[in-house]
């Protein structure tokens, strides 16, 4: 009796081929891949859940199935989802806990929002040229560094180019001095504190404590209207699942892997010939870009930018939903960032009072009980099923 | 005599007031298998530390190949000239499994933008399949590294050393951890490689030393300058060598 494929022998070892002898470490490629199976399986709910919040949603909102609010509340939720990625490129992947992401996030805001103030027109309250806190704190003229924002384009390349260079800077300074782990974290913190203090005073002329709202339109369109709410959601959606398979394609480059190294063992890195310090400053700009588009996506679904936005808590809460959806991974910062999020909208409304410490106590579950997050549950059941089974066939 | 391929002169380097190298002189030579041995705190791994960029010394200089002034430069050009070190506790990429440490090792470029669109090609393929049997951890290329043992870590982070090509290896105490079979194949590799590339080897273990010193040069450093240079048995049989051994503190 002869069986069509023949048992793996020593002769197969040479070929490239995942070999049976390997057990469960069997990448088909030279880099990192998880198993065909496991693969097949997140290409699946990824194109699921792809289809849904791109195709679905607003499908559905189209036809009057999903409310206006529910579609706008998403939209939010995915602007947070693009700052967690942010925060894990960093953090799970490279090893640098960040804990000024939200100042990105919010320069992204910003930049953007100077755009809509000045789209505003005589529409404000004093029905002025100039925006309304200007014309309130007694000027007559806008600021010089205010007029190219009347470009929308203007403003769009700003959202980069802003946090791009400030983080090059940063980066630059920090990485060339060796600075790592708690100084790094420490330090990121100092920065988007002193700019929330710096954004809080009303002479940077960028809104002070009040900040920017009470936009009209975008593009010539109506900001509020179902429209262009809808259409606000949908760009946020494409670029969330851009930035999703763009962090997917980068794991699984030369890139990823010294990235991971870096945060495994830097010295191995630097004795290995590479420039730890040019792959952290890449991975920081590059961060901080993803950080900045989700603002800039965020103001005008939210329709307000202030600078408690930028306070150190609002990237600590960041931190949080990358914890608790699962660090180091593709999928889990965005479960975080989305699941948290729906569960702030429900807690603050039930128990307003509680949901700090429920958002804290839910932290420490996480790190006690779950170190893998949310996304690490179906591999623990799948585990735990597989050895209720075998214990089940022994007896 | 050939020329030398590291040029180690008049160098100090000085910790809080304790002088962990002091007037340093040592050649290596094209080729050459040179074993380090000394007493705790006699200064090796510093030396290392020194040669490898990861500190620098406050007098003397370090030369490299054709004049390469190695105290201008840090680990990673020190590294990209060709001195690939290994550590006393091996490191190596726990969460990256033997195969992609040994990509990140292969020579090539090292830039931020090359590595986005690397690609491995089957010479770099090659290359690894066979530094993996070399060092008998084929078997174990897609293993996640930190799941080795311990002598097969110190292993790997040889074979990823050689995946450098580099033209110095700095290697410390690379047998530590092994059984005696280990760490004689250890001695036997390293032996083999002598010629090809220059080594220098801090070692503790006499069995081990005796190995790898049969044709070479064994260096005795205490307090950081050399003490005495020459074949394993003239050393062995310097008595400054065994009071520094086994009389400390008793004479001085």
């Amino acid at each position: 009796m002869s069986s069509p494929s023949p048992l793996p022998s020593a002769a197969d070892d040479n070929d490239q081929k995942p070999s049976r002898l390997i057990g469960e470490h069997v990448p088909p490629t030279p880099y990192h891949q998880p198993p065909p199976l496991r693969l097949r399986v997140e290409i699946a709910l990824v194109a699921a859940i792809a289809l849904l919040l791109v195709v679905l949603l607003p499908l559905l909102n189209l036809h009057g199935t999903v409310s206006d609010f529910t579609i706008n509340l998403w939209g939010k939720y995915l602007c947070y989802a693009l700052l967690a990625l942010s925060v894990d490129l960093l953090w799970g992947y490279t090893g640098l806990l960040s804990l000024g992401q939200a100042l990105f996030f919010s320069l992204g805001g910003y930049m953007m929002g100077m755009h809509l103030m000045l789209m505003i027109g005589k529409l404000g309250q004093y029905k002025s040229d100039i925006p309304d806190f200007m014309v309130f704190l007694g000027h007559t003229t806008l600021p010089d560094f205010w007029k190219p924002f009347q470009s929308f384009p203007f403003a769009v390349a700003m959202v980069f180019l802003v946090p791009g260079i400030l983080s090059a800077v940063f980066g630059y300074l920090a990485f060339r001095s060796r600075i790592k782990g708690v100084y790094f974290s420490i330090l990121t913190q100092a920065l988007t504190y002193g700019a929330a203090l710096l954004f809080f005073r009303n002479d940077l002329m960028m809104g002070g404590n009040n900040g920017f709202t009470d936009f009209k339109t975008l593009l010539g369109a109506d900001i509020r209207s179902p429209d262009t709410l809808r259409v606000l959601y949908l760009s946020t959606a494409v670029v969330l699942l851009s930035v999703y398979l763009g962090r997917r394609w980068l794991s699984n480059t030369k890139f990823g892997l010294v990235q991971q190294a870096v945060r495994d063992g830097e010295n191995r890195v630097l004795f290995s010939g590479y420039a730890a310090g040019h792959f952290k400053l890449f991975v920081f700009i590059l961060s901080a870009l993803i950080a900045s588009v989700g603002g800039a996506l965020y103001v005008g679904q939210v329709g307000i930018i202030n600078p408690g936005e930028m306070t150190p808590d609002k990237s600590l809460e960041a931190v949080v939903w990358v914890a608790v959806g699962g660090r180091a991974t593709l999928f889990g910062p965005i479960v975080g960032a989305i699941g948290i999020n729906a569960l702030k909208s429900y807690a603050t409304r039930a128990f307003p009072d509680l949901w700090l410490i429920i958002l804290g106590g839910l932290f420490i579950l996480v790190v006690l009980f779950l170190p893998g997050g949310i996304v690490s549950i179906p591999g623990k059941l799948a585990a735990a099923w597989k050895k209720f089974r075998t214990r089940n066939n022994e007896t | 005599m050939p020329h030398p391929i590291l040029n180690v002169e008049d160098v100090s380097k000085t910790y809080d007031g304790f002088k962990a190298i002091s007037n340093l002189n040592f050649y290596l030579y094209e080729g050459e298998l040179r074993t380090v041995i000394g007493p705790n705190g006699a200064g090796k791994s510093t030396f290392f530390d020194l040669i490898s960029g990861r500190a620098k010394p406050d007098t003397g200089t370090l030369r490299f190949g054709d004049n390469t002034d190695l105290t201008r430069l840090n680990e990673y050009e020190i590294s990209r000239l060709g001195i690939g070190r290994k550590f006393q506790t091996p490191s190596v990429f726990v969460e990256h499994t033997v195969w992609n440490n040994m990509v990140l090792s292969l020579a090539g470029s090292r830039g931020v933008f090359a590595s986005l669109f690397q690609k491995l090609d089957s010479t770099g393929r090659d290359r690894i399949d066979e530094l993996l049997k070399l060092v008998r951890l084929h078997d174990k290329r897609y293993w996640k590294s930190g799941q080795l043992a311990h002598g097969e870590k110190q292993w790997l982070e040889i074979a990823m050393l050689l995946a450098m090509q580099p033209r110095v290896l700095l290697l410390d105490e690379p047998a530590a951890g092994m059984t005696d079979e280990e760490t004689h194949r250890t001695g036997e590799l390293l032996l083999s490689l002598a010629g090809k590339h220059s080594l220098i080897v801090i070692e503790h273990d006499m069995a081990f030393v005796r190995q790898i010193a049969r044709d070479g040069t064994v260096t005795v450093l205490h307090q950081g300058s050399v003490l005495c240079e020459g074949h394993f048995d003239e050393v062995q049989s310097n008595p400054k060598v065994r009071q520094v051994y086994l009389g400390r503190g008793k004479t001085t």
